[in-house]
C-alpha cells in the first residue's frame, strides 16, 4: 500500500500488469492457445475523474473492465481500490466491497431481472447492503427521481419501458448500493441518438453532484469526448495511448489513435483510411501490435515492444502525463487535426430549446 | 431521367395489435451516381422503405404509391426480375445474406453468371478480379472460404461484390456498416463510393447515423415516426437544418473538436405507430409546438429543393 502518499492523494482504483489470457482447448481438452484480451495493462482513476477506455471490438474493454472489479480473475497483475489490494481479500470481504463498486452494463434488455419490478429490482441492492432500513420505499423514489424517472412508475415491469427508461432504471439499481466507483460498459452504446443524449446528460450530472468515480468503457469517440477526462486507447489487450481527453483529441500521438479519429463518421470520410482487419488475439504480431496497419512501421517495430512512455520535455513542464506506446512518437509527423463545426449561432440557439433532462411522458 | 422515384409511398403492417402505418405517403428521387441517404431513429420506417422498393416487404404488408426504377413502374412481377440486376442491395448483416453453404467465389460467380451468362470458368476469373477490386487481401486465396472463415469486414466486401458484379441501377445499402468497427467502416463506406462513381450505380444509403450522412451523401431524407420530416441537398441540411426534429437529431449528437456543455436532449420517445398522435407526429417531443401543430403539417418547399413537414418552418 502507497502509505507514503496522503490519502486524498491515492487513485481510487489502480491496476498494475494486469494480464488475462483466455485458453482454449480442442475435442480432446488439449490446450491450444489463449486468446490474449487483457496483455500488460497499467493504469490509475484518480477520485472523482472519468476514465474513458475506447478501442474496437474485441480489443479486450470488456475483459478490462471485469478483471478491475475481479469479476473475472487475472492471470497475473495487481489490482488496488482505495489502496487496497483486491486480490488478497477473501469471497465474503470481497462481496461486502462490492458495495462500492457497481457495474453498467450495455443492453438495458438484459440487465433487468424480467421477474422484478422496477421496485424490486432497486431494493434488492439496499437489502444486500442493509442500506436505509426501514425506508426503502423511499429511497427507492428517491434514486427514481434521481435518474429522472417519476417515482409511481416503481410498481412496473421492466418490458414496460422503453431502452432509455430501462437504462434509466439499471442506473438507480447500480447507484441504490452508494457505490464509490461505477464502470459502465458501452451503456448507452445500444440507445438511439435522441435518448442516448439523454442519458450521456444524465450519467454527467450524476458523476458531478455525487463525485463519482466513473470508468466509461466505449467505442464511441464523440460520447467518450462528452464524458471523460483521461483516455486509454486500446488495441489488441494493450493500452497504445492514455492521456487528458483535450490532449487526446486535439494533440493525438499513436498512429492508432490518428487512425481511429480520422475513422470517425464526420470527420470527411476518405482521408488516410486504415487498411486491413485487426490481427487475430491469438497469435498477436509480434514487437508493436499495431506494426500490420501502421502507415509509419519499419523494422524496430517488429523486433521490440514499445513500452507506454511519455513525453519527459512535456511533463516537466507540468502538464498532466500524456503517454504512447509508439518507437517513434517523437519523430512521428503532425497529426491531421480533427474538424471543427463551424460556429452557427442560429443552430445554437433554436437546440438551447431541447435542454432539460427530465422524462415527461410515460 | 431519375434512376428511382419513390411517390407518395405508404406502408401498413396487420398486426396482432391492430394495425400499425409505418410509412405515410413519403416522396423522393434519386439520380444515377448520387446517393441519397435516409436517416432516422430506430423504428421510423426506414427498413420498411428500403424493402417495399426491393419487394420484400413481409406478408402482413400492404403497400401504396407508386415506385419507379428508370421511369419503369416497379410491379411486384418487374422487381422481382429487377433484383439482383438493375437492382442490388447490402444489408446490416451480410452473414444472413451470404449462403453459408457456397464459397466467396462461387457466390460472386454465381450473380455474375446470372447478369452476363458467363461461363463457369470465366465467371471465377472474373469473380476474383471482383474480390481484388473490393479491396480482398489475397482475394483468389479468400474466393475459396466459406462466409464463416471471413471477418465481417471481408463479408461485407463479399456482399459489395456480389451487389455490384451485374452494375445495377440502384443499390439499397440498408445501415451497411453499423455492425462494424469505425476503422472498418469507414473502409467500406469509402470503397462504396469509389465503385459508385465508377458505374454511375445510384445509392439509397439507410443509415442513423448523421455524421456517415454528412461525409457521404448527396441528398438527405430526414424520417421521423414513418413522415418525412426534412429533405434537402445534405450540405443545405447540414447549414441550415429547418425542421425541429433534425435540429435536435444534430444537437444530440456528440463532437469530437470540442465538448458541448450539454447535448441537446429531445425529451421522451418516439410514439407508438399503432396509435400515433393526432396531427405533427413529432409534437409531443417538440418544444416549438404550438395549437397548430395539432393539425398534420404539409412538406412545403421552404427554400429551392429544401423541404420540411413545419408549421413553424423556416425556424429563424
Ligand atoms: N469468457 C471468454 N472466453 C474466451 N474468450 C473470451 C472471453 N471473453 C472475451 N474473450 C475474448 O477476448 C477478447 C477480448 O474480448 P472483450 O469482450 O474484452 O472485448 P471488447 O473490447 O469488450 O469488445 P466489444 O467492443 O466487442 O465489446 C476477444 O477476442 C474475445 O473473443
Ligand atoms: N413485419 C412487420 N410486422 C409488423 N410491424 C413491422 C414489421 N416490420 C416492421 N414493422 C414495424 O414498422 C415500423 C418501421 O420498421 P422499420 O424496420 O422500417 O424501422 P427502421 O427505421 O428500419 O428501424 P431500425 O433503425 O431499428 O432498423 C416499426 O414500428 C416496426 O416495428
Ligand atoms: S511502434 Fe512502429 S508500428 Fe507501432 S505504432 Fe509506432 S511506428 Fe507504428
Ligand atoms: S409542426 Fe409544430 S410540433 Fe411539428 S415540428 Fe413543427 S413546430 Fe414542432
Ligand atoms: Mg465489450
Ligand atoms: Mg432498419
Amino acid at each position: 500500500m502507497s502509505l507514503d502518499r496522503p490519502a486524498g492523494k491515492v487513485p481510487l482504483l489502480e491496476l498494475e500488469g494486469l494480464v488475462k489470457h483466455f485458453p482454449f482447448r480442442d475435442s480432446l481438452g488439449r490446450r491450444r492457445g489463449a486468446v490474449h484480451a487483457v496483455d500488460g495493462v497499467t493504469l490509475a482513476v484518480p477520485r472523482g475523474s472519468v476514465l474513458a477506455i475506447v478501442g474496437e471490438s474485441g480489443c479486450g474493454k470488456s475483459t478490462l473492465g471485469r478483471v478491475a472489479l475481479r469479476l473475472v480473475e487475472p492471470d497475473a497483475g495487481s489490482l488496488r481500490f482505495d489502496g487496497e489490494d483486491l486480490l488478497a481479500l477473501r469471497p465474503a470481504a470481497l462481496r461486502a466491497k462490492r458495495r462500492e463498486m457497481q457495474l453498467i452494463f450495455q443492453d438495458p434488455f438484459a440487465s433487468l431481472d424480467p421477474r422484478m419490478t422496477v421496485e424490486a429490482a432497486i431494493t434488492e441492492p439496499l437489502i444486500l447492503h442493509r442500506l436505509h432500513r426501514g425506508r426503502e420505499r423511499a429511497r427507492v423514489a428517491e434514486l427514481l427521481e434521481r435518474v429522472g424517472l417519476r417515482p409511481e412508475l416503481a410498481r412496473r415491469w421492466p418490458h414496460e419501458f422503453s431502452g432509455g427508461q430501462r437504462q434509466r432504471i439499471a442506473i438507480a439499481r447500480a447507484l441504490a448500493s452508494e457505490p464509490r466507483l461505477v464502470i459502465g460498459d458501452e451503456p448507452v452504446s445500444a440507445l438511439d441518438v435522441s435518448v442516448q443524449a439523454q442519458v450521456v446528460n444524465l450519467l454527467g450530472d450524476l458523476i458531478r453532484d455525487l463525485g463519482l468515480t466513473f470508468v466509461l468503457i466505449s467505442h464511441d469517440l464523440g460520447v467518450v469526448r462528452q464524458v471523460a477526462d483521461r483516455v486509454a486507447v486500446m488495441y489488441l489487450g494493450r493500452i497504445v495511448e492514455e492521456a487528458p481527453a483535450e490532449q487526446l483529441f486535439l494533440t493525438p500521438r499513436h498512429p492508432y489513435t490518428r487512425a481511429l479519429l480520422a475513422a470517425v463518421p464526420g470527420q470527411g470520410g476518405a482521408l488516410k483510411l486504415l487498411e486491413g482487419d485487426i490481427p487475430s488475439p491469438v497469435s498477436p504480431p509480434s514487437g508493436c501490435r499495431f506494426r500490420t496497419r501502421c502507415p509509419h512501421a519499419q523494422a524496430l517495430c517488429a523486433e521490440v515492444v514499445p513500452e507506454l512512455m511519455g513525453d519527459a520535455g512535456r511533463e516537466s513542464a507540468g502538464q498532466a502525463a500524456h503517454l504512447t506506446a509508439c518507437h517513434f512518437q517523437d519523430s512521428l509527423p503532425p497529426a491531421t487535426p480533427i474538424r471543427e463545426a463551424a460556429a452557427d449561432a442560429r443552430l445554437a440557439r433554436l437546440q438551447s430549446f431541447f435542454s432539460t433532462n427530465r422524462e415527461p411522458t410515460a | 431521367m431519375n434512376a428511382l422515384e419513390v411517390d407518395r409511398l405508404s406502408i401498413e403492417f396487420r398486426t396482432d395489435r391492430g394495425v400499425l402505418q409505418a410509412v405515410d405517403r413519403i416522396s423522393f428521387a434519386v439520380e444515377p451516381g448520387r446517393t441519397l441517404a435516409i436517416v432516422g431513429e430506430s423504428g421510423c420506417g426506414k427498413s420498411a422503405t428500403a424493402l417495399a422498393i426491393l419487394g420484400l416487404l413481409a406478408e402482413n404488408a400492404g403497400r401504396l404509391g407508386d415506385i419507379r426504377l428508370a421511369g419503369e413502374l416497379l410491379t411486384p412481377e418487374a422487381q422481382r426480375q429487377a433484383r439482383g440486376r438493375e437492382l442490388a442491395m447490402i444489408f446490416q448483416e451480410p452473414m444472413t445474406s451470404l449462403n453459408p453453404a457456397f464459397t466467396a467465389g462461387e457466390q460472386v460467380a454465381e450473380a455474375l453468371r446470372l447478369h452476363e451468362g458467363l461461363s463457369p470458368r470465366d465467371a471465377m476469373a472474373r469473380a476474383v478480379a471482383m474480390l481484388e477490386r473490393v479491396r480482398i487481401p489475397e482475394a483468389a486465396r479468400r474466393a475459396k472460404q466459406y462466409p464463416h472463415q471471413l471477418s465481417g469486414g471481408m463479408r461485407q466486401r463479399v456482399m459489395i461484390a456480389i451487389a455490384l458484379a451485374c452494375r445495377p441501377r440502384l443499390l439499397i445499402a440498408d445501415e451497411p456498416t453499423t455492425a462494424l468497427d469505425v476503422t472498418v467502416q469507414a473502409q467500406i463506406l469509402a470503397l462504396l463510393d469509389e465503385l459508385k462513381r465508377e458505374t454511375g450505380t445510384a445509392v439509397v444509403l439507410i443509415t442513423h447515423d448523421l455524421g456517415v450522412v454528412q461525409d457521404h451523401a448527396d441528398e438527405v431524407v430526414v424520417m421521423y415516426a414513418g413522415r418525412v420530416a426534412e429533405r434537402a441537398p445534405a450540405a443545405r441540411l447540414f447549414a441550415e437544418p429547418q425542421h425541429p426534429y433534425t435540429i435536435g437529431l444534430l444537437g444530440a449528437a456528440p463532437r469530437l473538436d470540442s465538448k458541448r456543455p450539454r447535448l441537446a436532449s429531445i425529451e421522451g420517445t418516439v410514439p407508438d405507430l399503432r396509435d400515433p398522435p393526432p396531427g405533427c407526429r413529432f409534437a409531443p417531443r417538440c418544444p416549438f409546438a404550438i395549437e397548430v401543430c395539432a393539425t398534420t403539417p404539409p412538406l412545403r418547399e421552404i427554400a429551392p429543393l429544401h423541404f420540411a413537414a413545419c408549421h413553424r418552418a423556416p425556424l429563424a
